[in-house]
């Protein structure tokens, strides 16, 4: 069913079709599902609609994140220890630049 | 004045990552020296482990090995707690002061080729950081593992689907 939704968003009314479950077994099965924020359902007029839920991309998000973080300490380490380089090279230049 | 929440978040942003493709990552950042002084400091394993592993990780760099030239290679070997893990590759490109690949090679997998870039700009050097992964999966892998996730979830799916059905027959 999810990978259903990931081609695209459809009625609780179609799910149940395609997959051959009573209207009432699909509003439960996707009560379950959108509490564990696999699908999130909008209702439009009487129709309820479901989707993907947003999980996923918050997977993704999350990750991008942590490597953005090791990235930036890395950097803010390396920022230290080339400040030290500029610093011992301004020092010995005077003794050794020809 | 300056609150150190802010300074942090300056320094973030300095660092700029970017989800180029299925299979691309790629991370800028501006250091304040020339592209000498910053190529050395990826290339010259002395002072390469003052900064690779930033003291937050929680990791202690037991030894760090490289063999910068083309078709040399690179390890490193950490302390996490009482187990070691190894990190090692190849080098595939250098040319210096301004662009370094290497392999990843400490995977059972096929792992991603990493490029980096140091532009000299008015002497500072922009540093682009490219990984490419040799498929959308391996690097799904490496966030973390998703696609054992994905499988779980189509699991869950299909038990909830098994047990509204019968509910409903009851």
């Amino acid at each position: 069913m999810l990978e259903q939704l990931g081609r695209s968003d459809a009625s609780i009314t179609t799910l149940a079709e395609k997959f051959h479950m009573t209207l009432t077994g699909m509003k439960k099965h996707v009560a379950i599902l959108e509490q564990a924020g696999l699908v999130r359902t909008e209702k439009v007029g009487r129709v309820r609609t479901c989707k993907l839920g947003a999980r996923r991309l918050e997977q993704e998000t999350a990750w991008l994140d942590s490597y953005h973080q090791l990235w930036a300490a890395r950097f803010d380490e390396l920022d230290k220890v080339v400040e030290q380089l500029k610093r011992e090279e301004k020092v010995n230049g005077r003794k050794n630049r020809e | 004045m300056d609150g150190k929440t802010e300074s942090e978040t300056a320094a973030q942003s300095r660092t700029k990552v970017e989800r180029k493709s299925d299979r691309e990552l790629v991370v800028t950042r501006v250091v304040d020296a020339p592209a000498r002084i910053v190529y050395d400091a990826w290339t010259k394993a002395e002072i390469f482990r003052q900064w690779w592993v930033p003291k937050s990780f929680g990791l202690t760099l037991l030894s760090c090995e490289l063999d910068v030239r083309v078709g040399g290679g690179y390890r490193l070997v950490f302390r996490h707690g009482d187990s070691e893990m190894a990190f090692f590759g190849r080098y595939l490109e250098v040319v210096p002061p301004s662009r370094i690949v290497w392999t990843n090679e400490e995977g059972e997998d096929e792992g991603p080729v990493t490029t980096v870039t140091f532009e000299e700009q008015g002497g500072k050097t922009l540093i682009v950081l490219h990984e490419l992964y040799p498929s959308k999966e391996s690097l799904e892998a490496a966030s973390g593992d998703k696609s054992g996730m994905d499988e779980t979830f189509a699991q869950l799916d299909e038990l909830l689907a098994g047990s509204a059905n019968s509910g409903d027959r009851s």
